[in-house]
């Protein structure tokens, strides 16, 4: 009988579980994640956050971030749903084009986004003519597109990853049994493709509850209209340093309940991430 | 397992070598400045000038508004020499224990402009029509100094007989964005994104000058801008730096400056 080489007996039941050197090369890199974030809850003191969270700046900033990150993370999945199915189902001319035009927003600098956003939507912009004199700069709608811009991408990536992991032979099937075009994408290819689609949901809203270069210069820093928590963050620290430890506290604490959430209703489908 | 080890030895020893690289960087004669944003071309010509008649040495430059240079500062930056737009800013510096109230010096002063598109499509002649309605202004936040400067101009404004006593309120009723310096104000105005800006006037005195219409702000109404510089205490380069600002309070430095739109000292 063949013997399987390099697999000690007592481990071949524990193949699933790392061995003690790859835990101990993962702890690097996971205490350099850990060690700031810890010092961050650290350094804020429970009776600071109580007597800053209640300022107006402060409230206003959660508020726009949360109204403005729930609206591109629809708009995304509105918008970009038929871009990643085109994307993953489709082979056409150009589709490469396509697929790199997705992944720019990522690769380009935030603040490049921003002057980009601007000389398009910007009152001397190339829309501008078109519109009457577009009046977007400066406005909650400019924090939107900024945020859609830097954040669809991973939503549309991970979508169409989602949809072309479906195997093509249930959808044969459901088709033979009659099934419509429509039919088969709610029926089979939505629900295979949960995982990617909620995870690209999560790391586009994450992006989005992020984002500041592009919005600094295209939405501007006006506390109300456009001061999302990263801006309020930035400002904040070269006034008080507290008011931006607080937030970026409540950044935290939003940001770890959402995934944690997320992550509960999927079970813990990490492949997908 | 052996690969792990190789792997981590190649770390450790890209690791070892960015330590050296990094330890050789700081003991070459750079002497690294930090100024404020609206400093910018007049401390850069100032160095060329410098450097010219001392080649061995070197300047860098970090600009930004000076309320975000106190707080790189605050944290423990390496820094030899910091040049604030306010005393403001510069207090707060000495409040954080590395820069002594003794070697602060007055330098150079400068006054504030409003600016606006050169295509004026908002129709802007005079400052009483800042506050007109519909207008969309642009100003720097109130932690930076030229933000503060231009607030104290508008209570000016407030105060004075020719203007309403609700100017300022209407003005800042107008402002659509509070940015984080005064190059970034300037630049939303060139790009006609914002009606008008308050800037300093030495931001206008060269090119700039040519892409923007400016208004001019009467003597009595409008603010002096005074920029203190400090050699950092304990500065890696000490005698480099005092050397530096000596030269920036020269007469040399001074007309430098002067060309560039401050106001000497002197």
């Amino acid at each position: 009988m063949k013997k399987m080489s390099n697999v000690p007996i007592k481990e071949s039941g524990s193949l699933l579980r790392p061995r003690w050197q790859i835990l101990l090369a993962s702890l690097p890199l996971v205490l350099f994640l850990l060690i700031p974030l810890a010092g961050l809850i650290l350094r804020v003191s429970p009776s600071n956050v109580m007597s800053t969270i209640m300022q107006p700046q402060v409230v206003q900033a959660i508020r726009l971030s949360v109204t403005t990150t729930v609206i591109t993370v629809l708009l995304t999945l509105f918008f970009g749903t038929p871009v990643a199915y085109t994307l993953a189902r489709k082979k056409f001319v150009g589709r490469t084009m396509l697929d790199a035009l997705i992944d720019m927003p990522v690769v380009l600098p935030p603040s490049v986004a921003g002057v980009a956003l601007l000389i398009a939507f910007g009152r001397r912009g190339f829309l501008s003519p078109l519109f009457g004199g577009l009046e977007i700069p400066f406005t909650e709608t400019a924090v939107v597109l900024a945020q859609l811009f830097v954040a669809s991408p991973f939503y549309i990536k991970s979508a169409a990853a989602g949809f072309a992991s479906v195997n093509r032979e249930l959808e044969h099937a459901a088709a033979v049994d009659g099934a419509s075009r429509l039919q088969i994408f709610r029926t089979i290819i939505l629900p295979l493709s949960l995982p990617a689609i909620v995870g690209g949901v999560v790391m586009t809203w994450a992006r989005a509850l992020g984002e500041f270069g592009a919005t600094i210069i295209f939405a501007g820093n006006y506390p109300g209209r456009t001061q999302t928590m990263p801006l309020a963050i930035y400002i904040g620290f070269e006034i008080d340093l507290n008011i931006a430890l607080v937030l970026a506290l409540i950044l935290l604490v939003i940001s770890f309940f959402v995934l944690a959430v997320v992550k509960g209703i999927l079970g813990q489908r990490l492949t997908v991430f | 397992m052996q690969k792990i080890l190789v792997a981590c030895l190649l770390v450790w020893l890209a690791v070892a070598f960015q330590q050296k690289a990094f330890a050789q960087q700081t003991k070459e004669k750079e002497l690294t400045v930090f100024a404020a944003a609206s400093l910018n071309e007049a401390f850069k010509a100032i160095a060329d000038a410098y450097e010219s008649t001392n080649p061995s040495e070197k300047i860098a430059f970090n600009f930004a508004g000076s309320q975000q240079l106190v707080q790189q500062i605050a944290e423990g930056s390496p820094v030899d020499v910091f040049a604030s737009a306010n005393i403001k800013q510069m207090n707060e510096a000495v409040k954080s224990g590395r820069i002594d109230s003794a070697s602060i010096r007055v330098f150079v002063r400068n006054r504030l402009v409003v600016v606006f598109p050169k295509e004026n499509s908002a129709g802007i002649h005079s400052l009483r029509e800042l506050s007109k309605s519909h207008l969309k202004i642009v100003l720097a936040d109130k932690a930076v100094p030229v933000g503060q400067y231009a607030l104290e101009f508008l209570e000016k404004c407030n105060r004075s007989a020719a203007f309403d006593s609700s100017f300022k309120q209407k003005v800042l009723d107008n402002v659509v964005s509070y940015e984080e310096n005064v190059k970034v104000v300037l630049s939303k105005v060139m790009l006609d994104e914002a009606d008008a800006g308050i800037v300093y006037t030495s931001d206008i005195s060269m090119n700039a000058g040519e892409r923007v219409g400016t208004l001019e702000i009467p003597e009595a109404l409008n603010v002096i801008a005074t920029y203190p510089i400090a050699v950092v205490r304990n500065a890696p380069l000490h005698e480099q730096a005092e050397k530096f600002v000596r030269y920036v309070v020269s007469d040399e430095g001074q007309n430098i400056l002067g060309r560039f739109g401050f106001i000497p000292i002197k």
